[in-house]
């Protein structure tokens, strides 16, 4: 099989631009979730390496040969797409053989779709029209036209967004087995970041036509390589705080809304300039008394969440924070005033002028 | 529709009754009058019983005209047969330009597509008399007058328009993304249009031919000018009717019901196309 190669793609439409030199290799086998905000160039990229565009600078290569200017039924290429693209003249049935391509015997073709709607379970509507079908078989039924011609490079366009909740969950956990079946280099784009780490192997962070971070689902979370890609990633969202940090006796601290806390060990350079400090909801801890590093804090609202309790907290200087806590836990009630703790390990450092991190997670990341 | 109160439900059939009257009577009455002799049409009152006869539909088969003055010599079949021929090469020479055309300008964005585009809708704008003096030279220069060839030439000034404009809208309709899918299943794009474009616009393709076959079939001036009487369709043929010794009004019906009929049953037949093309976007993604 054959590895996926993109090399400083770049494409400007008039005044924007959805793909800044973006350079990712995806090895066979592999699944790489390219994720980002809404027009921040996914489809764009999936896109080019389709056919449908042509980059204006760059490469693109698939088992070492370049793709581009090349026609889209040459390349190799098997795609689903989010609106499902399903031929609406056509029996699901003769939409899978399609993907077979114009020279698939009849016989071969049958036995092929047979196969293949078995993985994906849909043999029993095979003879419908996709108008016949509900969202979930549309969708299987283009992951198995995308999967019968066994393509070097499978593009996934954000393939489980017009699918109800409970079969995107179990998509989720049934696309991993049945993409690393085909061995194809898979890039699979998604807008939601928990279908990126339940799925993907890698996430490339894209955010306005540039890949902020390309790493493994836990590395992303544990360090992300910047402000936007730590906002990215988490519900509820990362808590950020301007601070000056620096560096006392070996160790970093900063100021929290008036208290000085510490925020791991400084090795390097401490980072003296401001910094945004970012601590997940989930780190954070409440306690009724106060203490080294604690920050006094109102709470404003709590809402019960089933398997974890978000509580709204304003900070002394007016900054609201987030803590996700366990059922469990000291939680307080609205109107409470409570202090708020974190592990200096948990606290993340970006600078304030470039958003790129600093500090100990970079050094966790390079050991 | 099922819902609302009695009065409103006969009301509504009051008023489909009348509107229905007042746009069937015509063709009602031409058909009555088809059956009947000029001395019956012509009594007053008028009548609604009558002894009908196909003495009409036996002097327009037969081309042999009975009038006060004499036999008159009508090629009346000629004509229709005439009308076919135009009509329907037409249409066809038209589909096979027009439907690739509209499929580049619905998909492809290039140099001056849009003028080009209106340009060839703006044949409709011009009076027909406009083109004809010059067009009629320009034929006998090329040997073009009189020969089937040209008025199925100067026939696509009708049909080609309407076809480009009104397939160009379905083929926009049908998400590009669909013949994208076809093309990475490994197919060309020569298949794409074929298998996938065509095929998804065929109702919207029917329409724009039926369309523009009626327009065609209506034509009147193209051919009176550049044919000469053998090829003449329906619509320059029935002037035979009005004879020294007075108008056939019999004939003329006959001749009008026998002449609407092909392109009423088109019409009807191409009726579900129609609705199911109107309804194409349910069907979409």
């Amino acid at each position: 099989m054959a590895r996926l190669e993109i090399e400083a793609v770049s494409k400007t439409f008039g005044a924007a631009k959805p793909a800044d030199g973006l350079s990712l290799t995806v090895e066979p086998g592999e699944i790489v979730a390219v994720f980002g905000p809404s027009g921040s160039g996914k489809t764009v990229l999936l896109r080019m390496i389709a056919g449908m565009f042509e980059p204006d600078e760059g490469d693109i290569l698939v088992g070492g040969h370049s793709i581009v200017g090349a026609a889209p039924e040459r390349r190799g290429i098997g795609m689903a797409f989010q609106n499902f693209a399903l031929f609406p003249h056509m029996s699901a049935r003769d939409n899978i053989a399609s993907g077979l391509g114009a020279k698939a015997r009849a016989a071969d073709a049958a036995s092929r779709v047979q196969a293949i709607s078995r993985l994906l379970k849909i043999e029993h509507v095979l003879g419908h029209a996709p108008r016949e079908l509900s969202n979930g078989q549309k969708q299987r039924t283009a992951l198995a036209r995308a999967l019968i011609g066994n393509p070097e490079v499978l593009l996934l366009d954000d393939p489980l967004r017009n699918v109800d909740a409970k079969l995107r969950y179990e998509m989720r956990l049934e696309l991993p087995n049945l993409l690393r079946r085909s061995s194809a280099a898979v890039l699979y784009v998604t807008q939601d970041y928990r279908e990126a780490m339940a799925i993907a192997d890698r996430i490339a962070v894209l955010v306005d036509g540039r890949l902020e971070q390309i790493a493994s689902p836990e590395e992303i979370y544990a360090a992300p390589a910047s402000v936007a890609v730590a906002r990215l990633f988490g519900d509820p969202s990362i808590n950020l705080a301007e601070i000056g940090a620096f560096a006392v006796q070996g160790a970093l601290s900063g100021t929290v809304a008036g208290v000085n806390v510490r925020l791991g060990p400084a090795d390097g350079q401490p980072p003296d300039r401001l910094c945004w400090l970012g601590v997940r909801p989930e780190d954070l801890a409440i306690s009724s008394a106060g203490g080294d590093g604690a920050i006094p804090a109102r709470v404003l609202a709590v809402t019960p969440m089933h398997e974890k309790a978000v509580l709204l907290l304003r900070l002394a200087d007016g900054t609201e924070w987030l803590a996700a806590l366990p059922p469990d836990a000291p939680q307080g009630a609205a109107d409470d005033n409570v202090f708020v703790h974190f592990a200096p390990e948990a606290a993340l450092l970006f600078d304030r002028a470039t958003g790129v991190r600093v500090g100990q997670a970079h050094q966790r990341q390079a050991a | 529709m099922e819902h609302g109160s009695l009065a409103g439900r006969i009301f509504r059939g009051i008023a489909l009754t009348l509107i229905l009257l007042f746009f069937m009577f015509p063709i009602v009455w031409i058909f009555l009058m088809s059956f009947q002799t000029n001395e019956q049409i012509l009594r007053i009152p008028p009548r609604i019983l009558f002894e009908p006869t196909l003495a009409n539909y036996e002097a327009l088969i037969s081309g042999q005209l009975r009038t006060a003055a004499g036999n008159l010599e009508i090629s009346f079949m000629r004509n229709l047969w005439n009308s076919f021929v135009l009509s329907g090469a037409a249409v066809l020479l038209a589909l096979v330009l027009g439907v690739p055309a509209a499929y580049a300008f619905a998909r492809f964005k290039f140099r001056l597509g849009e003028t080009i585009a209106f340009t060839l809708l703006s044949f409709r704008f011009a009076p027909p008399l406009l083109v004809l003096l010059p067009l009629s030279l320009y034929y006998q220069q090329l040997g073009l007058n009189d020969t089937y060839a040209g008025i199925v030439w100067v026939y696509q000034l009708i049909a080609l328009p309407l076809i480009l404009w009104i397939v160009r809208g379905y083929f926009e309709d049908i998400s590009p993304d669909i013949e994208h899918a076809y093309r990475l299943a490994g197919h060309s794009w020569r298949e794409a249009f074929t298998r996938i474009a065509v095929p998804l616009a065929g109702p919207g393709i029917a329409a724009a031919g039926l369309l523009s076959f009626i327009f065609c079939w209506n034509n009147f001036i193209f051919a009176l000018i550049l044919a000469s009487a053998d090829k003449q369709p329906v619509t320059v043929g029935a002037l035979a009717f009005v004879t020294a010794s007075g108008i056939q009004y019999g004939q003329i019906a006959a001749a009008i019901v026998l002449s609407v009929t092909p392109t009423l049953l088109l019409a009807l037949y191409a009726q579900r196309y129609l609705v199911e093309g109107l309804s194409l976007g349910a069907v979409k993604g």
